[in-house]
């Protein structure tokens, strides 16, 4: 299931320091060094930093390398998106639904509906007054 | 010829909620009555292949409801009511009884026939945030890809 990494991303980038870092990082590759350079912050507090950020698979960082620079993995934005973009995909549909039920609903209400009580009883409700649904009904 | 109403969606980083913004062609009032009444209700909520049936539906400040979509149950309170302009409400899958959502809605009049809906759904939880939105993920899964894309090229 998605939601765990995903959570941990999410909380990771609950921080404005982290947030930035990610926004450097996304223009290239740097040190430790680097990333503490326009911050008020010791480069050991960076590296806290840059610990939630690894593991939440945000970031990386080379082993080999004496610089050891840390890069962004882009592939974790990639699966945010995407299973953001899903969801969104989910409400559009469902939307559309209402748009065109709304396209078919009456622009006043029925006063002699049966759920005009919905609302604070104040609006009558039209429960459907629409032609196309009616013909299937035997009333 | 919809395209324009394109909903946008914000999973916010900082707080366990999720918002949801999107513009119809309809009046308020319209938009209410079809959030409000359970049978207008039904005709768009659920996912097409799911049968939505309602228990009850009591929209109004202080009332309830339960409804299902095939063996899933739903079920909450709603808490402020005002015709045309808000609805808040709670939000409990029973698959998952001790999670509940607060769900705002407000529709704002543009003119001209025209309603901006943003719909908040505030859990307690990243976790069940993120859970929350990736159940729809699945069930777009269901619906299946293709079908989905068809309908949103149309």
């Amino acid at each position: 299931m998605a939601a765990d990494p995903l959570s941990k991303v999410f909380s990771a980038l609950g921080d404005p320091i982290r947030r930035d870092i990610v926004a450097r990082l996304a223009v290239a590759d740097a040190t430790v060094n680097e990333l503490a350079g326009p911050y008020d912050v010791t480069v050991q507090a960076v590296s806290k930093h840059l610990k939630v950020l690894e593991d939440a698979g945000l970031v990386s960082r080379t082993r080999d390398a004496q610089r050891r620079p840390v890069h962004l993995e882009a592939e974790v934005f990639d699966l945010m998106t995407k299973w953001i973009e899903r969801y969104r995909l989910q409400a559009e549909e469902r939307y559309r639904r209402l748009d065109e039920l709304l396209r078919r609903m009456p622009d006043t209400a029925d006063p002699h509906s049966a759920a005009t009580r919905t609302g604070r009883g104040r609006t009558p409700q039209s429960p459907d007054t629409d032609p196309r649904t009616k013909k299937g009904r035997a009333s | 010829m919809t395209s324009k109403h394109e909903t946008e969606i914000i999973s916010d980083p900082k707080v366990p909620l999720v918002r949801i913004t999107r513009e119809f062609d309809a009046p308020p009032e319209k938009v209410f009555r079809a959030h409000a009444d359970p049978e207008l209700l039904v005709q768009w909520l659920g996912p097409r292949r799911l049968h939505m049936k309602v228990d009850h539906y009591d929209c109004r400040t202080g009332g309830s409801y339960r409804y299902s979509h095939d063996e899933h149950g739903f079920f909450g309170s709603f808490h402020e009511v005002r015709p045309s302009e808000l609805i808040v409400q709670t939000f409990t899958y029973e698959g998952f009884p001790d999670g509940v959502a607060l769900e705002r809605l407000v529709l704002e009049d543009l003119g001209d026939g025209r309603t901006r809906l943003v719909a908040t759904s505030l859990v307690d939880t990243f976790e069940g945030r993120d859970a929350f939105v990736a159940s729809g993920m699945e069930e777009g899964v269901r619906e299946g890809y293709e079908r989905l894309d068809e309908l949103l090229a149309s």
